[in-house]
């Protein structure tokens, strides 16, 4: 498979998660939004690792070149589980004062 | 064509439909399982790209626990369908044009980069993906930023308890 398929795959989805930010007011499908653009990322990280790995076993046939890529997956799921621990907790907050979940009520920070 | 194709491009429509009904949906609960849906496309991706590691693991944090998470806070507001307001026509329509143009622009770059014209990703084959290098890495290499990242979790856990008890 060319990695050129992952790319396009991982653009869109990254796109679907741009257009949901923009277009959406409510607070916790942005925020399911910014989780999707994370995902894309992730696989397309593996997709790449895995590219990369491929053209080092042709040279050495025990190696675990690309291996970093997939570390690097695992954290950003780690960060990715304590973002939303404490995003949805601000989210729970902002609806207890405002009652609502609309990102426009936010507007008022810029006062 | 050979399976791996097949599937390949069978989970990525799965991806992309599913991921676009999450920004379709009205009702918010529906949004969350079509987001569910796409995790576990990703995983399928994963297992297709013998990273049965992080496949694993993808279903276990996002499908399992952050999506739970996500669904316990709609359900904890009690939203209702139609309370959400809309955004104006033309504000949808510049966001969904603007999306396009990201994607049409980027899709072009990488048409033309020479560099990954003709490479290849190692379907199904290699072990990197698997538990007994990757924990080998995580425990040898990667300690320091493993031990960190418990430190994250703990000052993650401390933060959320403060912001909701005020």
């Amino acid at each position: 498979m060319s990695i050129q398929y992952y790319i396009i795959l991982c653009l869109t989805l990254f796109s679907i998660g741009v257009v949901g930010v923009l277009t959406r007011r409510n607070a916790i499908i942005v925020f399911m939004c910014i989780e999707l653009m994370l995902n894309a990322v992730n696989l397309l990280l593996v997709a790449f690792s895995k590219m990369y790995h491929g053209a080092a076993l042709q040279s050495a046939a025990n190696t675990t070149a690309g291996i970093d890529a997939q570390i690097f997956v695992f954290f950003i799921m780690v960060v990715a589980a304590a973002e939303v621990s404490v995003g949805l907790a601000i989210i729970v907050m902002m609806y207890r004062n405002t009652h609502s979940v609309d990102i426009n009520f936010l507007n008022r920070l810029k006062n | 064509m050979s399976t791996v194709d097949v599937l390949f491009y069978l989970l990525s429509a799965f991806a992309i439909v599913s991921a676009t009904m999450v920004l379709i949906s009205k009702n918010p609960i529906h949004s969350v399982l079509w987001l569910i849906l796409v995790f576990f496309a990703i995983s399928g991706h994963y297992i297709l790209l013998n990273a049965q590691f992080l496949a694993i693991v993808n279903i276990i944090v996002y499908a399992g626990a952050i999506m739970v998470l996500f669904l316990f806070v709609i359900m904890l507001m009690n939203i209702k369908k139609d309370a959400e307001p809309q955004k104006q026509l033309l504000v949808k329509l510049t966001g969904v044009i603007a999306g396009g143009s990201l994607l049409t622009l980027l899709i072009a770059v990488v048409k033309q980069t020479a560099q990954i014209q003709d490479k290849q990703v190692l379907l199904k084959e290699g072990t990197i993906g698997l538990i007994h290098p990757l924990g080998k890495a995580l425990f040898t290499d990667y300690v320091i930023p493993f031990e960190i990242s418990s430190i994250l979790f703990l000052s993650a856990m401390v933060g959320a308890v403060i912001i909701g008890k005020k």
